[in-house]
């Protein structure tokens, strides 16, 4: 495959890989794809009280683009609040990596992996309000969720 | 000595021309630059001796008695393709049968499909989670109708060698015809027609150190006397099997290449294990986690296929990027569709995503294989601290009981 030279340098030399605590409310984690198709992502974020990203990491089993696109990723997530790093969308990664077309799903599944991070972190922030009053939910397995984005999903059959 | 970059590790895709074979062909485009079938001049007449000589070579290589069971191809695409339809369209009175299994290279599978299309009943019989088929399964796919099995000698991807031998043994019993896609094999592990009963095989050069762009079809002539329908009209040429005028030079470099493989196999193939053996021990002493696919035993020396859990295909590619190898991850192929034959063995999407082929061969040195294996340890540490999969595989969490958003 033929990469741009903003892949091979996320691939290269990623940035932010690791992991944050999963245990804590500051922190969201979303895990998308699956072993089966060649990608899995996992993407988490540390939420400040004012609402910003303050940190983000991800670990990401999947080709070229995949790291590079979830790399970008928590590149862009630092310093925006929820609602704007909801403003990411898989084109602008793609268009940032040049991304080959059999690639774009790479960059799809980076865009669920922020969105089911958010997802988490405010599921997170519900319960612990919930845990003042009393029915606290348990804590779930881990579970890859679903892509948050109907659309989304749609781009990902067609491509690949 | 320091090795030089890039390496090559992937002798089952292709391999170099030997500059022995090289040296033979070069005459050959220029001052003996004649038509094989000229007849009435010397330019003619010492292309066809050429060419004869090359027969000659190649039939030894097979063990077969006379040069003038070879026809001569562009290869084995097409030499798969003149035995499968070659045969069905001449026997089509006898029966429309056709055994095969499901880890055949694509020029023998498409051509099933296309004589499905027309018609044939294709039986793919399944291989063993060892990559090997058992010729009982052959025999039970048998009906009156079968006329022809087809099942190479050595698989491409995973160099699994088949048991043509005890399935030569079947089809002789049962008067049908054995074909062998023997391309992987050649120069590599033992073969002849005469122990394994095969009736046609298929031959690439540039899979044993010989041009690209050339094979051949031997196609036996007594006990018994296969016959064919010719799948290129033209001059007649190869007694009207393939007709084309032949490309000499390519033919030349074929026939030594053949006498080659001949002459070096032993010492070659005993290097090429060693090195292969070397290699596997160097990765899996260095990694956990690390699966052979394909079984060992039954095995071309200088395939490894391995597939490295938890890191995918293409990602392996790019990390080890000094070095040439292949893999059966989708994200390599044009199809997005991970190894058919990794699958027809059963070896889940996971690690078929996670698979790759390196290929020993002739001027792999030992100092290349310490470097790869070193390399290859460094390298998949380095894309499992990046995995999540290994992270999880490694806090004890079975993978097959988290559920995945499958896409
Ligand atoms: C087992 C097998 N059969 C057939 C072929 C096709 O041979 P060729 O490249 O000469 O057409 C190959 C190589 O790609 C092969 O590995």
């Amino acid at each position: 495959m033929a990469y741009s030279d903003k892949v091979i340098d996320h691939y290269e030399n990623p940035r932010n890989v690791g992991a944050l605590d999963k245990g804590d409310e500051q922190v969201g984690t979303g895990l998308v794809g699956a072993p089966a198709c060649g990608d899995v992502m996992r993407l988490q974020i540390k939420v400040n009280d004012d609402g910003v990203i303050q940190d983000a990491k991800f670990k990401t089993f999947g080709c070229g683009s995949a790291i590079a696109s979830s790399s970008l990723a928590t590149e862009w997530l630092k310093g925006r609040t929820l609602d704007q790093a909801l403003e990411i969308r898989n084109r602008d990664i793609a268009s940032e990596l040049n991304l080959p077309p059999v690639k774009i799903h790479c960059s799809v599944l980076a865009e669920d992996a922020i969105k089911s991070a958010i997802e988490d972190f405010r599921r997170k922030q519900a319960a612990k309000r919930a845990i003042s009053q009393p029915e606290a939910k348990p804590a779930e397995p881990p579970q890859a969720s679903k892509p948050a984005d109907p659309a989304a999903e749609q781009a990902r059959v067609s491509e690949g | 000595m320091a090795v030089k970059l890039p390496i090559y590790m992937d002798y089952n895709a292709t391999t170099p021309v030997d500059p022995r074979v090289l040296e033979d062909m070069l005459p050959y485009f220029t001052e003996k630059f004649g038509n094989a079938a000229s007849r009435s001049h010397s330019f003619g007449w010492t292309a066809d001796e050429a060419v004869n000589a090359a027969r000659e070579r190649i039939a030894h290589l097979i063990g077969a008695e006379s040069g003038n069971e070879i026809v001569i191809t562009s290869g084995a695409t097409e030499s798969n393709n003149l035995a499968l339809k070659g045969v069905a369209e001449f026997y089509k009175d006898k029966g429309n049968h056709i055994i095969t299994t499901t880890i055949e290279h694509k020029a023998v599978l498409d051509t099933c499909k296309r004589l499905e299309k027309q018609g044939c009943q294709v039986t793919y019989v399944a291989v063993g989670k060892d990559g090997v088929v058992d010729p009982e399964d052959i025999r039970k796919a048998m009906t009156d109708k079968t006329i022809l099995v087809s099942v190479m000698l050595a698989n491409n991807e995973i160099g699994t060698v088949q048991p043509i031998a005890e399935i030569g043994k079947i089809t002789r019993e049962k008067g049908v015809l054995l074909h062998t896609d023997a391309v992987q094999g050649l120069g590599k592990v033992p073969f002849d027609v005469t122990s394994t009963n095969a009736d046609l095989v298929s031959m690439s050069a540039h899979k044993m150190y010989g041009p690209k762009g050339v094979g051949a079809l031997w196609v036996r002539r007594s006990k018994p006397r296969v016959r064919l329908v010719a799948q290129m009209d033209g001059g007649g040429h190869e007694r009207g099997m393939r007709s084309g005028t032949l490309n000499v030079p390519s033919i030349v470099g074929f026939g030594k290449a053949a006498e080659l493989a001949v002459l070096e196999r032993p010492a070659e193939a005993a290097r090429t294990r060693a090195q292969r053996e070397r290699l596997r021990t160097i990765i899996q002493d260095g990694l956990d986690q690390v699966f052979v696919n394909g079984s060992l035993e039954h095995r071309l020396p200088g395939n490894l296929n391995l597939s490295f859990a938890f890191v995918e295909g293409e990602a392996i590619i790019m990390a080890i990027k000094d070095v040439a190898v292949s893999s059966g991850s989708a994200c390599t192929s044009a199809s997005l569709e991970p190894s058919y034959v990794l699958k027809a063995m059963g070896v889940g999407d996971e690690l078929a995503h996670s698979s790759i082929r390196f290929g020993i061969g002739r001027f792999t040195t030992d100092e290349e294989v310490e470097y790869v294996g070193k390399l290859v340890v460094e390298k998949i540490k380095g894309l499992r601290e990046m995995s999540p999969l290994y992270e999880m595989y490694k806090e004890g969490i079975d993978l097959k009981s988290v559920s995945w958003s499958a896409h």
